[in-house]
């Protein structure tokens, strides 16, 4: 048997701006068994689009049948397998604000992010960047005791 | 000009040209009701079952090649037709079913008759709807039957909710559809196609393996010329009975499970093949790594999602049949047929020494004979078509199909039940032929009800039902991989087949001899009424040549005395 690759993808939908039609993409990647790692949606400014990034893992071939059982869907426009891409991905992260914050704004600012909220109880950071980096700021952020970590999920465009 | 919703349905039915709908009524598709009372744009045959419903219409488009259309209501209306879309989606379909939905104020409250029909049908449909205003109506109903027949064809939903089909708007049926992000492929890339062609010209033993893409493409004659003219030896899948004709020489037969061996042998020596509108599916290919695996692949299909799922292709093509073929055929001029005789010699040989047969008896119908034998007296002007189980396989292997669309069955999805709304729908679209559902004791009791409406509209579809006692095709794996445990499997307690045509308004036949085949057969069609030929045959006969499930198509179980006859004593 040949070693199955599970690399990890990311895939841009462009889809027409119709109820349900996540659904469809969600219920394709379900039904057939393929993963979705991660998943954003949000509409194409002045168009009668939305884009969806669907970050995956699977070998050539599964990476294949995704791209054209997508294509196959009535109000799918188009389907961007990523090659070469800028990817970004953001996080909000809650701290009890007894931690060090000055700490903690260090930790943000060497990720690009910084404090964006301040409560009675919690300060919430912010960190937008490429996804492995900004799973490297969460791996660091743990030692200052976070209660509650939210990710974006990826979006990603073509260079 | 001004009309309700449910006026709009009608006229967009009329618009399309379909002449027959079949469906069944219910409280939130009423509005609909009253106005296809009102028309007479179009007949509505009520069976009496919403499944019927559905296979009725698909057997219809299969007969045709045209849009089948069902209607159906909200809630189980919609969710008995969930198995006739998801047999016309596995066998690539074109049908449009239009359902009703509850008010869309009480979508999302579990109203009564409430289900999420495009939720459910999302797998098993090309596409569907939920309408949400009256003003989109007529753009989606155009489009559910542009969808339904371009491209790879399939079944589309159209889910209308009641007050839509109440509320009064202006209607114009548009003329063209314009879905930007739906543009089927056609043409076929020249530069494959060439390669492709010399691919063939440099073969040394090439084989069409031809699938039920070819049908519905209207590409059979097409083809039959492309095997003419490069004398390529060709065989079928259970979609494509009928393509190349039950007499051509090309032909080798059916391949697969219950393929016959020479078809089978050409799959596993073959240097190319050249699969037009198949879709390499497990019961043709058997073990994968041991499918064709000498042989190149040139792959022709509408839809590229087919092209490299199971197998590598060498030569992909995204094209209709039709129109790759067409650009196939001058390249082919210079082709030296010749060149494949040693192949053919071969192939012949194989033919000779494991011929499709079986051990016919004087004692009792053999269920093989039973098909020859309706083929022998009617076969050029007759519409087969079939439930599933032994009698489907022995119905491809054995009955001399002579043109597409001749066979009508479930390929895909192999929903028992299928044959006789199918058959309903088949002979409402052609009259004139003489419409046979082989089926067998267990599948026909699946949609029996539909006697009752093949005899209240006067539908003469003759059921010819191979009657062995068993639900023969899993008492087969039975005996072959179970250890003959009969499980749940005998069907010894059998309703009076005979009575219960009568009782329903048709004609039944009890048959346990050939002499009776041949009287109760020549009766039928005198009779032009429905009926069951109640046909007795041994109980132990298995569908053979066999490739047992997962095993390399050269491995075959050929006819011969295997465990069964043994039983039958």
């Amino acid at each position: 048997m040949p070693k199955v690759v599970n690399e990890r993808r990311v895939i841009s939908v462009v889809v027409m701006n119709e109820s349900s039609v996540l659904a469809r993409v969600t219920a394709l990647f379900a039904g057939r068994g393929y993963n979705i790692e991660s998943l954003t949606v949000a509409p194409i400014p002045e168009s009668e689009m939305s884009h969806i990034t669907i970050e995956t893992k699977g070998g050539v071939k599964v990476m294949e049948q995704i791209t054209k059982q997508l294509h196959k869907l009535i109000p799918v426009y188009k389907v961007i397998e990523h090659e070469e891409m800028v990817e970004k991905e953001m996080v909000l992260i809650k701290f009890p604000i007894a931690e060090n914050l000055s700490n903690v704004a260090a930790l943000c600012a060497a990720y690009n992010g910084g404090i964006v909220n301040v409560g009675k109880e919690m300060v919430i950071a912010q960190v937008a960047d490429e996804p492995k980096r900004v799973k490297h700021f969460i791996e660091a952020a743990q030692r200052y005791n976070p209660c509650e970590i939210v990710r974006s999920g990826v979006v990603a465009i073509e260079r | 000009m001004k009309m309700s919703g449910a006026q709009m349905v009608c006229e967009a039915i009329i618009a399309e040209g379909v002449k027959t709908v079949f469906g069944y009524p219910g409280g939130a598709i009423m509005h609909v009701y009253d106005e296809i009372y009102k028309q007479n744009g179009f007949e509505h045959i009520l069976n009496r079952h919403e499944q019927a419903s559905v296979h009725a219409a698909d057997g219809y488009a299969r007969a045709t090649g045209e849009v089948g259309v069902a209607m159906v209501t909200s809630g189980p209306g919609f969710t008995n037709a969930v198995t006739g879309l998801a047999t016309a989606y596995m066998d690539s379909i074109p049908m449009v079913v239009i359902s009703g939905q509850v008010p869309l104020s009480l979508i999302g409250t579990d109203g009564f008759q409430e289900i999420d029909a495009v939720g459910i049908s999302r797998p098993c449909t090309k596409h569907n709807f939920l309408v949400r205003t009256l003003e989109e109506l007529p753009r989606v109903l155009k489009e559910a039957f542009y969808i339904a027949r371009s491209g790879r064809p399939g079944p589309v939903l159209v889910d209308v909710p009641k007050d839509i089909t109440v509320e009064i708007g202006d209607f114009v049926y548009p003329d063209t559809v314009n879905i930007p992000s739906y543009k089927p492929t056609y043409k076929g890339n020249n530069r494959q196609i060439e390669k492709a062609v010399e691919a063939i010209k440099s073969a040394k033993k090439p084989l069409l393996y031809i699938g039920g893409g070819v049908v519905l493409s209207n590409a059979a004659d097409l083809v039959r010329e492309l095997a003419e003219k490069t004398q390529i030896p060709a065989v079928e899948t259970l979609m494509a009975r009928g393509v190349m004709g039950a007499k051509n020489p090309l032909l080798l037969g059916m391949l697969g499970m219950h393929g016959n061996y020479s078809s089978n042998m050409a799959m596993s020596e073959t240097d190319l093949v050249i699969s037009l509108g198949a879709r390499f599916d497990d019961r043709v290919t058997g073990k994968l790594s041991e499918f064709a695996k000498y042989a190149d692949i040139i792959h022709v299909d509408i839809d590229a999602a087919n092209i490299g799922k199971l197998v590598d292709v060498d030569f992909p093509i995204v094209g209709d049949i039709t129109k790759v073929v067409e650009k196939m055929m001058p390249l082919l001029d210079d082709v030296n047929p010749d060149r494949y005789n040693a192949w053919r010699e071969i192939l012949k040989r194989y033919n000779e020494l494991h011929p499709q047969s079986y051990v016919d008896s004087d004692e009792v119908i053999k269920p093989q004979w039973a098909i020859e034998r309706i083929g022998e007296l009617i076969g050029e002007d007759a519409i087969i078509t079939s439930d599933v189980g032994q009698h489907q396989m022995w119905a491809a292997q054995h009955f001399p199909f002579d043109r597409p669309r001749q066979w009508i069955n479930s390929g895909g999805l192999g929903t028992m039940g299928f044959g006789f709304p199918a058959a309903l729908g088949a002979k409402r679209a052609h009259p004139e032929k003489t419409v046979i559902n082989i089926t067998g004791d267990g599948s026909i009791l699946m949609n029996m009800q539909e006697l009752v409406t093949a005899a209240e509209y006067k539908i003469p579809v003759i059921n010819v039902i191979l009657n062995n006692h068993f639900l023969g095709m899993v008492r087969q794996w039975q005996t072959f991989f179970y250890e003959k445990r009969y499980s749940e499997t005998d069907l010894s307690f059998q309703p009076n087949f005979k009575a219960l045509a009568e009782a329903c308004g048709g004609i039944g036949y009890d048959v346990t001899t050939k002499e009776e085949f041949d009287a109760a057969l020549k009766d039928a069609i005198e009779q032009d009424k429905v009926c069951f030929m109640n046909v007795q045959t041994n109980r132990f006969e298995d569908v053979l040549p066999m490739v047992p499930a997962g095993g390399a198509l050269f491995n075959m179980m050929l006819p011969q005395k295997t465990e069964s006859h043994r039983e039958e004593k």
